[in-house]
């Protein structure tokens, strides 16, 4: 297993004109991990993956992607952008999306390399929508679409993946399938997601890091109502599934 | 109708205006897919206005201080390229007032040009042209300038196909697989820009903005991938252009304008159409 984090921050802080969205935050993702990053809206979830994928600078503090700046590693994540923000009318196929995948610097010009249609063809099969391949993009449904977008972050090959809020529309029957994919692929990657769904949190994830201006760290064991109703501020209801007792994952709370 | 295809043959005139019409198609319908795709129609409409200000005062220049090698093309080379940096820039980096930017430079580049004009001896009766063109009075060399532009514009497209179509479906995600998107993002600015010029220049402003933005805008209601959009626009601005010219011909019409109410009709009725359908499904 590589001693070097996945993904490692320290005291990093950041404000979006004057108004701090992250402060002090510490944060050692190991390889292997299955991290999820939970946090009310505007707790800076998405802003941690802005800056993990170095599309944001941080106004103080390092982060290090495999032991090195961001723009220079994050070839080697495979992201999921939330799906809201695509022009409904764009014309591209799934195959066309999937593809993008697999962009890199120097990227041969014409038309895509057959090696790189396999490894799109293969991400797609991972993902169950290879019979989509064909269907354009912007007549699927919320959850295809998601679908489509982890295939095309699989099709990076990457060693780190990151999603953001990749359970707000998928269908019902495709949910457990889903957690099932996750797992197996945290087999050979590390995984940290963003979500709001503390269900699924505590099924397969190993690590729970919080997110709200302050960043903190539990071991999905800890997570209790108590937790929870701190991060958010206000009472919820909390649904118990199994809990995956992971003694290897992350040490304990870092700061409160 | 009739009678222009047995005057085909015989004048020049009409067979020169049928391959402007041919070979701008092939320019306009690429750049043209690239540009509403990525919804920045305004932005090349943008520029083929601040081209006026380039032109004015190429025009100016050459009247008042006698320079014979500057024709109004090179003014509108340079204030084509000007305006394509700035609002790439400005889109780049600051999104929110991209469209503010735009309708600014549009202003000033149309005063400047207006005024530049009216201070040159002699020279306003040409307003109308650079705003419609004349499609029956283009020269051999234009026509040679139109292919120039085609080959660089289907080889660009051809070419940078992949690295166009990321950085108009998802900049962030094209950025974060290593793509330099700020190159690629302005490189098919001045791809637009060099496409608005030469054509401005040979078929005026109004078609230009027709020709790049109505045959995609038909295609993109029925064509769901890209380079097919490309494909089928192309044909579909070529039939347009040759149509309207013929249409123009007997009743001596105003050819571009013909093409362009053509094009605008066409592209009502299919919208108009594709609302129904749609409504009539759901």
């Amino acid at each position: 297993m590589e001693l070097v984090p996945a993904l490692l921050i320290r005291d990093l802080s950041f404000s979006y004109d004057g108004r701090p969205v992250l402060t002090d935050v510490n944060l050692s993702i190991p390889v292997g991990d299955f991290v999820s990053i939970v946090g009310p809206n505007g707790g800076g979830k998405t802003t941690l993956l802005k800056l993990a994928l170095g599309l944001l600078k941080p106004a103080r503090g390092e982060i290090k992607l495999f032991g090195e700046k961001p723009e220079k590693m994050r070839s080697r994540i495979g992201y999921m952008p939330q799906n809201m923000r695509f022009d409904p009318k764009f014309p591209a196929k799934v195959m066309d999306v999937v593809l993008m995948g697999r962009l890199r610097k120097g990227n041969p010009l014409g038309p895509y390399p057959k090696t790189d249609k396999e490894i799109a063809e293969n991400a797609m099969q991972e993902v169950g929508v290879d019979s989509l391949r064909s269907r354009p993009f912007s007549s699927l449904s919320g959850g295809q679409k998601q679908r489509v977008l982890i295939a095309r972050a699989l099709a990076c090959q990457p060693d780190l993946l990151l999603l953001d809020e990749p359970t707000s529309n998928l269908d019902l029957m495709f949910e457990s399938e889903f957690y099932d994919l996750l797992q197996k692929l945290n087999e050979r990657l590390t995984i940290a997601l963003v979500s709001h769904d503390f269900g699924f949190v505590s099924r397969v994830v190993k690590t729970v890091v919080c997110v709200k201006q302050k960043v903190v760290i539990h071991p999905t064991t800890e997570m209790t109502g108590e937790i929870i109703n701190d991060i958010y501020g206000s009472p919820m209801r909390m649904v118990r599934h199994d809990h995956k007792a992971t003694g290897d994952s992350f040490p304990a709370c870092l700061s409160s | 109708m009739f009678e222009f295809v047995t005057d085909l043959p015989r004048y020049s005139f009409l067979q020169y205006a049928l391959l402007t019409g041919l070979l701008a198609s092939f320019a306009s319908g690429i750049v043209g897919s690239y540009v509403v795709a990525r919804r920045i129609t305004y932005i090349a409409d943008g520029i083929a206005h601040v081209v006026l200000g380039g032109i004015g005062v190429a025009i100016f220049l050459k009247k008042f201080y006698k320079i014979d090698g500057l024709i109004p093309l090179h003014g509108a080379i340079v204030a084509a390229f000007i305006a394509a940096l700035l609002i790439g820039l400005v889109s780049l980096k600051a999104k929110q007032r991209e469209d503010t930017v735009i309708s600014a430079l549009w202003a000033i580049g149309m005063a400047i040009g207006i005024i530049f004009i009216s201070k040159t001896p002699g020279y306003n009766e040409d307003l109308i042209s650079y705003l419609f063109g004349n499609i029956l009075m283009v020269s051999p060399s234009d026509l040679w300038l139109l292919a120039i532009l085609d080959l660089l514009v289907i080889s660009f497209g051809v070419f940078f196909y992949h690295q166009f179509f990321a950085v108009c479906f998802d900049e962030e995600f094209a950025r974060i697989r290593g793509l330099n998107v700020e190159f690629y993002y302005l490189l098919l600015l001045c791809l637009t820009a060099i496409t608005v010029v030469v054509l401005t220049t040979v078929v005026g402003v109004v078609m230009v903005v027709a020709l790049i933005t109505l045959p995609v805008a038909i295609v993109g209601l029925f064509c769901r991938t890209l380079w097919k959009t490309m494909v089928v626009s192309i044909l579909v601005s070529c039939f347009f252009t040759t149509f309207g010219l013929a249409l123009s011909y007997v009743p001596d019409w105003p050819a571009g304008a013909t093409i362009i109410l053509l094009a605008g009709i066409a592209y009502l009725i299919a919208s108009s159409i594709d609302w129904a359908w749609k409504r009539g499904r759901s």
